[in-house]
């Protein structure tokens, strides 16, 4: 109906005229159309061609961080008086519903390209040669905090299970339902520790009770709590914050 | 006076065009998604209103601002070394003294500044335009120092560690925002700057 009226309030004119009016009405179309995708940039992001554009730089990112990852650098470790106290809590669900593991019954189970993959008790697990570490936790959100923790060494338990350590990937599956994976440079890195210990008592389930993987050398949600079973893949696994858009990678 | 007209400058070299362009460009997301960012976890007492920001969430925004940080860095290499090399700084950023700054930056505030000749640049602009580029250098290294705190712990370190990187970014970027507002004011109120960064000329107007 409006475009009828238009045509004919038209008619008459020549058509230079008509074509310069449309290519300015295009112009300041496209005008409006380029600010309102500039000022509401969630609707830019959710873009499908922005989208891939923006994956496919992710995971370029991945690439260079894995470039840039040195296994010989190791995390700043830092004096007891350091230590943030009160340590927080953070999940991507509150503190009350923090998931409680019976410590009895529990086995660590392990899958994939492992050698030995017969399930860890805790009092096994406890049985290995421990060590500790002060280092710093940085979220991906940017706050940080130094905490204390002591476990086995990730790359002496690796080798005694016999884990392929060829292979790409690591990934984990919590009791909390929180899955996530890393690379095999980084599982190996002397400072990645299979803690079971925080701040010299036993891990409390808030922070991730029986076990949690220290990873200084990565962001916090790269440090998976509550761990069940562990697999050495060379397919992708992803993770709960990866496959949402955060970087695989997230190296610190 | 047609003699006059026909008369043309030239202002500004095809690298310093494009590299202004992507760069106004970058430096758009890289503020606009580290806003967001901040949001996560402010620094600060205050948040960002979330209208003015890039990424919807902060995956989102971390995925902008980890994206654009090549377009801006590579650009800012291509820019730094033609500057550097060509002895376009040199001339155009030189001789810059604080009394200099001082007289035109009070002009300028008095809306007396002379812009006769757009191919010189007043001492107001060269310090403006020289602290744009530190405080881009300083966005880089801080920006390094928070996002490889271990790789890069060495920057960390000068930096005073990675709460006060934290910080040190923050105020860099807060400088550079008011640099470009007080940039684009400028150009708002000398508006024949505007179509010589994009064709590179200007008439000459003596």
């Amino acid at each position: 109906m409006k475009k009828r009226t238009m045509e004919t309030s038209l008619a008459g004119h020549s058509p230079g005229l008509i074509r310069s009016i449309e290519r300015r009405l295009f112009l300041k179309q496209g005008f409006s159309l380029g600010a309102l995708a500039l000022l509401s940039g969630c609707e830019l992001t959710d873009d499908e061609g922005v989208q891939s554009l923006l994956k496919g730089m992710s995971r370029w990112n991945d690439r260079a961080q894995s470039w840039l990852f040195n296994p010989n650098k190791l995390a700043p470790e830092y004096p007891e008086s350091a230590i943030t106290r009160p340590f927080p809590f953070n999940a991507f669900y509150s503190e009350e519903e923090v998931t409680l593991v019976d410590g009895k019954d529990y086995k660590l189970e392990l899958e994939g390209l492992i050698r030995e993959k017969k399930p860890w008790t805790l009092p096994e697990l406890y049985g290995l040669p421990q060590t500790s570490q002060i280092t710093r936790h940085i979220c991906v959100e940017g706050w940080s905090a130094i905490g204390k923790w002591s476990g086995v060494r990730f790359s002496d338990f690796l080798a005694r299970v016999g884990a392929d350590t060829s292979a790409k990937y690591i990934g984990f599956t919590c009791a909390d339902d929180y899955y996530t994976s890393i690379d095999m440079a980084t599982a190996l890195h002397p400072q990645t520790l299979l803690t079971f210990r925080f701040a010299d008592q036993v891990l409390p389930p808030k922070y991730g009770f029986p076990m949690k993987l220290r990873i200084p050398t990565k962001l916090g949600f790269k440090n998976p709590k509550h761990i069940m079973s562990m697999f050495v893949s060379n397919e992708y696994p992803g993770g709960y914050w990866e496959d949402q858009g955060y970087n695989w990678f997230s190296g610190s | 006076m047609e003699a006059a007209q026909a008369q043309w400058v030239k202002v500004h070299p095809l690298v310093v065009r494009v590299t202004h362009w992507i760069n106004a460009f970058g430096i758009l997301i890289m503020v606009a998604s580290g806003w967001r960012i901040y949001n996560a976890s402010p620094v600060f007492p205050f948040r960002i209103p979330n209208e003015l920001t890039l990424g919807g969430w902060l995956a989102g925004a971390l995925q902008w601002h980890f994206a654009a940080m090549w377009l801006i860095v590579i650009n800012g290499i291509v820019y730094l070394t033609y500057g550097i090399v060509s002895g376009h700084f040199r001339r155009k950023l030189f001789p810059l003294t604080p009394g200099a700054v001082f007289r035109d930056t009070l002009q300028a505030l008095r809306g007396k500044l002379a812009h006769e000749d757009l191919s010189v640049y007043n001492a107001a602009q060269r310090a403006a335009y020289l602290a744009i580029i530190l405080c881009a250098i300083v966005l880089v290294l801080s920006g390094l120092a928070i996002w490889k705190p271990v790789q890069l712990q060495e920057i960390t370190a000068t930096l005073g560690g990675y709460e006060s990187a934290r910080v040190v970014h923050f105020l860099a970027m807060a400088l550079l925002v008011l640099i470009v507002v007080v940039h684009v004011v400028m150009v708002i109120l000398v508006p024949r700057t505007f179509p010589t960064m994009i064709t590179g000329r200007a008439r000459r107007t003596s």
